[in-house]
């Protein structure tokens, strides 16, 4: 079966009074049921995005397509989507109940359906009971809950989360991550869910895209953006990572300030790549290694998590940030390391991912 | 220091309201002349409610402070939402604007209206000073004060959940209706009050545009006055300072309000 598209944007751009570009250039197609994340840093764009898609904001080119309609002269008030906004936007005024009706009576539904659906999305949400409550008399997580509850009931064809959990302390975010995520799978409703949280859009998307400066960096799946990112910006954001500049000799090997370092292939000899690895990915060692990808280091820092023993070490070429589990024995990768101590990092070839984006200051070519 | 920083509190408000406590109480004061107290009454207010070119007077005062409220505060309150909502050329000197019939001379203002009238009755045969041009007058003034408290209101409201309810499927007229309107409802009010209370105790403007057979309860004390002060013009002032001190209580209390 194929996937229906349900959001196609192509070529959309946005410039703000006073010339900032918001979004330029961007061309994205979300599926059908898809929970899909716009991860970046406060002022790439996500929110623009988003507003775009609500009817918020027009854009200057492009087209916006929804449910295969081009949505350009479509306003808010039309559109088969709904938002759950930042800061919740509860009715002040209205009691819970009525917040929650407010969109059903707007489409002028019978008083038994909306009595019926408003219960319906309070059970789903878990706020039964708090119908006749004001929104000041509620605690963050009941907020949100009305505010998803008020944008469900009537059933858009795609929910616009905009950072919801942002303002909730952590323990809360986590269990409303889970909660969000057996909504979004039971209803089957696309989410397009904006958040700077790096670990909230790995652990909730099916698909996810990383924004900077009104681009899209790279799209994919979670685990393809963090084990193949396509640039230094996702590498960097998406978790931590090492990123060395390369000089490729062969199409499989590199020039490096540590070395000569070996690759899965891919590269082209003459030019310059960053090669990036994962903290994790990197294998310590007492005794040397007798494999080629190897460099000679001495730790530095140690910075205990609990779970994970995060090592900078120090190398003749430059810095390595390297994590092992904190699992309490002594096999290769496990062992505990203690400062100034030498150790002997591996670097395994499939694990470096070879960067192609241009290098310090180079312009980058311009947008498709 | 502190102590002082009292006393003078004290004097200050002495200053203020001392002279409004003894018209009040000569307003329930037997003796006719002078200010001596010669004991409690109530007959003077009950002489002025059977006077009857009072009644006209303060019919008078109170259609012109209803109408003159009445279109004051729907001007005021589209001007506030406008300088709330659009961006346009022009925009910062409506702003500024604003503040003129507040804090320009009433006498000044009373004299242009008058020489304004003049001009358009020359011109159209319109504008007999009467009732209306009172109204026209109170207008000018109070569409700055309405729309200068409904400003404050609507600073403090989210542009979010005038989105929200077009989220939810309201068009600009519904949004209005359930969302806007009832939130910044309170500072129209308060506005309203405001400038209800301002009409009713307007001296300058309205002795400038009134006309013959459009006296008003402030242009009747004045009169009055002229031929020497009685108690039952103490009565009169004590029963518009009430009305104004209400007005402006309940304003208070609806700005108050979340």
């Amino acid at each position: 079966m194929n996937p229906t598209p349900v959001v196609e944007l192509e070529g959309v751009r946005k410039v703000f009074d006073g010339g900032t570009v918001a979004l330029d250039g961007v061309t994205l197609t979300v599926y059908e049921g898809e929970f899909f994340s716009l991860l970046g840093p406060s002022g790439c764009g996500k929110t623009t995005l988003l507003r775009i898609l609500g009817g918020f904001e027009v854009p200057d080119a492009g087209t916006v397509r929804i449910a295969g309609v081009d949505v350009r002269e479509v306003p808010p008030y039309r559109r088969p989507v709904n938002t759950v906004f930042q800061n919740y936007a509860l009715f002040p005024h209205m009691t819970v109940f009525d917040n929650i009706a407010f969109g059903l009576r707007m489409r002028r539904r019978p008083p038994a359906e909306v009595r019926r659906k408003v219960g319906w999305a309070m059970e789903l949400v878990q706020i039964e009971g708090l119908s006749a409550r004001r929104p000041h008399e509620l605690s963050g997580g009941q907020k949100q809950r009305v505010a998803l509850a008020r944008a469900l009931v009537n059933e858009p064809r795609v929910l616009l989360l905009d950072e919801p959990l942002g303002a909730l302390d952590l323990k809360l975010r986590k269990q409303l991550q889970i909660e969000l995520m057996r909504l979004q799978m039971e209803l089957g409703t696309t989410f397009v869910y904006v958040t700077h949280d790096q670990e909230e859009a790995l652990v909730m998307s099916d698909r996810m895209a990383v924004m900077q400066n009104g681009r899209l960096e790279q799209v994919g799946l979670p685990e393809e953006l963090y084990e193949r990112p396509k640039t230094a910006f996702v590498a960097r954001f998406l978790g931590r990572s090492n990123l060395i500049e390369a000089h490729a000799v062969a199409p499989d090997r590199a020039e490096t300030p540590f070395g000569p370092l070996r690759v899965s292939g891919g590269l082209t000899p003459g030019r310059r790549y960053l090669l990036g690895i994962r903290p994790e990915k990197l294998r310590l060692a007492r005794e040397p290694w007798n494999r080629a990808n190897t460099v000679t280091a001495r730790v530095k820092e140690i910075v205990y998590t609990g779970a994970e023993n995060q090592y900078i070490l120090e190398a003749r070429g430059g810095e390595l940030v390297a994590y092992t589990l904190n699992a309490d024995i002594s096999e290769p990768g496990y062992e505990e390391y203690d400062y100034g101590e030498t150790v002997h990092v591996h670097l395994p070839p499939e694990n470096l991912v070879v960067i192609d984006e241009p290098i310090g200051d180079e312009p980058r070519p311009p947008a498709p | 220091m502190p102590r002082l920083l009292k006393l003078h509190t004290y004097l200050v408000l002495a200053f203020l309201y001392l002279p409004i406590a003894v018209i009040v109480a000569l307003s329930f004061n037997q003796s006719r002349f002078g200010v001596r107290w010669t004991g409690f009454t109530w007959q003077w207010y009950l002489r002025l409610f059977h006077h009857h070119r009072v009644a006209v007077y303060a019919e008078n005062t109170l259609i012109v402070a209803v109408a003159s409220t009445l279109i004051a505060t729907v001007l005021g309150t589209l001007l506030a939402l406008g300088l709330y909502r659009y961006s346009f050329r022009l925009k910062g000197a409506i702003r500024f604007l604003i503040y003129v019939p507040v804090v320009i001379p009433d006498i000044v203002m009373g004299v242009a209206l008058l020489l304004f009238f003049a001009w358009v009755r020359v011109h159209t045969g319109w504008l007999r000073l009467s009732l209306t041009t009172i109204v026209l007058g109170h207008v000018t003034f109070q569409i700055a004060y309405v729309a200068l408290v409904v400003r404050s209101r609507l600073a403090g409201l989210d542009p979010a959940l005038e989105e929200a309810a077009q989220d939810l499927g309201a068009g600009s007229y519904a949004t209005f209706r359930h969302v806007t309107l009832p939130l910044i409802l309170p500072g129209v009010l308060a506005g309203a009050l405001l400038a209800f209370t301002l009409s009713l105790d307007d001296f300058v403007i309205t002795f400038f545009t009134a006309g013959p057979g459009s006296t008003t309860l402030p242009l009747y004390i004045f009169g009055s006055v002229k031929r020497g002060v009685t108690p039952e013009i103490h009565a009169l002032s004590s029963i518009l300072i009430a009305a104004t001190t209400v007005g402006l209580v309940l304003g208070r209390a609806l700005l108050r309000r979340r």
